[in-house]
């Protein structure tokens, strides 16, 4: 059934989130340290045994791709809500300090990047 | 009729959320196809224009939310909240190859760790020349570099004033949507193409929100790799911020001690 991919992604991501919090905690950090990227790692190990067991069938793998399908629109209405305002509020230190940090780091990226295939993007099929 | 429509709109206030996010994507695609001949993706377009209508909505209300401060948009906040935000990233992890992620994963460990000491170097730096000089001060402006929430985590652990603190996070915000805006256009130029690439960027853009977008803007197949990465981001620099760089920052700046 869909629901059992969905219910399998949702608890994978419950359980990332805690382990980030309790990670937080045992770190002293007010914050969750990667419970998003440990609910991926989950995901990707689930994925993997679910195959090699053979309860994982089409059917429930769809209740997961719909979620991902679901990922661009969630990122445009995040983008919608996003606090522009306070962003240019901040002024020239603002826009220096943020200009400077990813033109850093992009010039960063492509140096450790050098040895890779130049991407096909702009041309990116949709 | 009008307080009919206002009714329905904030009684449905997710559905009307993907009805309005769904035809600004739609409308974006017919713009990239037909105004720029698909040299810019119809997800960066539909982003910006997102932005834009987040500032308008800004302005509008002046909240913090954007278009999501407006009654009747109310269900964007939810669609577009941590909550669906995390569970879509998460759902991506599906499409990983298990493989590219382990060859890459030194090396997105390695971009995770400059992406904290290089944006806070920089921002520290900026703070300085604009005349802070006290350490906590530094340590948070640093911080806000980082990513938006790291900024007032920090602030609030060393105990800045609340402008500093303001002021780290606007500089946060503004590199997140920064990152959005211009990852599309620098993508050739930082080789993004391939899972290790992607996976670099991700440790060094950081922002979790930044990433995301700026990814689903440039190839929608490498989001789960930066994102794996990236949302590592903020938990390390909120386990950095305070305490080793804030040391490192109080030995260096010894003035207001």
């Amino acid at each position: 059934m869909t629901l059992y991919g969905t219910t399998l992604l949702a608890v994978c991501h419950l359980l990332g989130i805690l382990f980030g919090e309790l990670l937080g905690r045992a770190l002293g950090v007010q914050a969750n340290v990667g419970g998003v990227g440990i609910a991926m790692l989950l995901l990707i190990s689930a994925r993997l045994y679910g195959h090699r067991r053979g309860w994982l069938d089409a059917k429930s793998e769809e209740g997961v791709h719909y979620w991902a399908a679901l990922y661009i629109p969630v990122v445009v209405a995040m983008a919608m809500q996003q606090n522009v305002l306070k962003a240019l509020s901040g002024g020239p230190m603002a826009l220096l300090a943020a200009v400077a940090t990813v033109a850093a780091g992009a010039g960063c990226v492509a140096f450790i990047n050098r040895d890779e295939p130049v991407s096909p993007s702009g041309q990116a099929p949709k | 009729m009008e307080s009919l429509l206002q009714k329905l709109a904030v009684e449905n206030g997710l559905v009307l959320a993907f009805a309005v996010v769904g035809l600004v994507v739609l409308f974006s695609g017919a713009v990239s196809r037909h105004l720029t001949f698909g040299r810019i993706q119809g997800s960066a377009i539909a982003i910006l224009l997102g932005l834009v209508l987040a500032y308008v909505g800004g302005r509008m209300t002046g909240g913090s939310k954007g278009l999501a401060d407006l009654t009747c948009f109310g269900g964007l906040a939810l669609m577009g909240g941590t909550m669906l935000r995390d569970f879509a990233i998460v759902a991506t992890a599906f499409e990983v190859q298990p493989a590219e992620a382990r060859r890459a994963g030194w090396i997105g460990a390695t971009a995770l760790l400059i992406g904290t000491f290089l944006p806070f170097v920089i921002g520290v730096a900026v703070a300085y020349a604009f005349g802070y000089r006290d350490a906590v001060s530094l340590t948070t402006i640093g911080a806000g570099a980082v990513t938006y929430i790291v900024g007032p985590v920090t602030g609030t652990a060393i105990g800045a004033s609340s402008e500093v603190i303001t002021l780290a996070i606007a500089i946060g915000v503004f590199k997140a949507i920064l990152v959005m805006v211009t990852t599309p256009m620098l993508a050739g130029f930082m080789r993004l193409g391939t899972p290790r690439s992607a996976m670099v960027f991700g440790g060094l853009a950081g922002t979790v929100s930044g990433v995301s977008a700026g990814l689903a803007a440039t190839d929608r197949k490498l989001v789960p790799y930066g994102a794996l990465v990236a949302t590592f981001h903020t938990g390390l620099g909120c386990l950095l911020c305070p305490s080793l760089l804030y040391l490192v920052i109080r030995a260096l700046f010894p003035a207001h001690a």
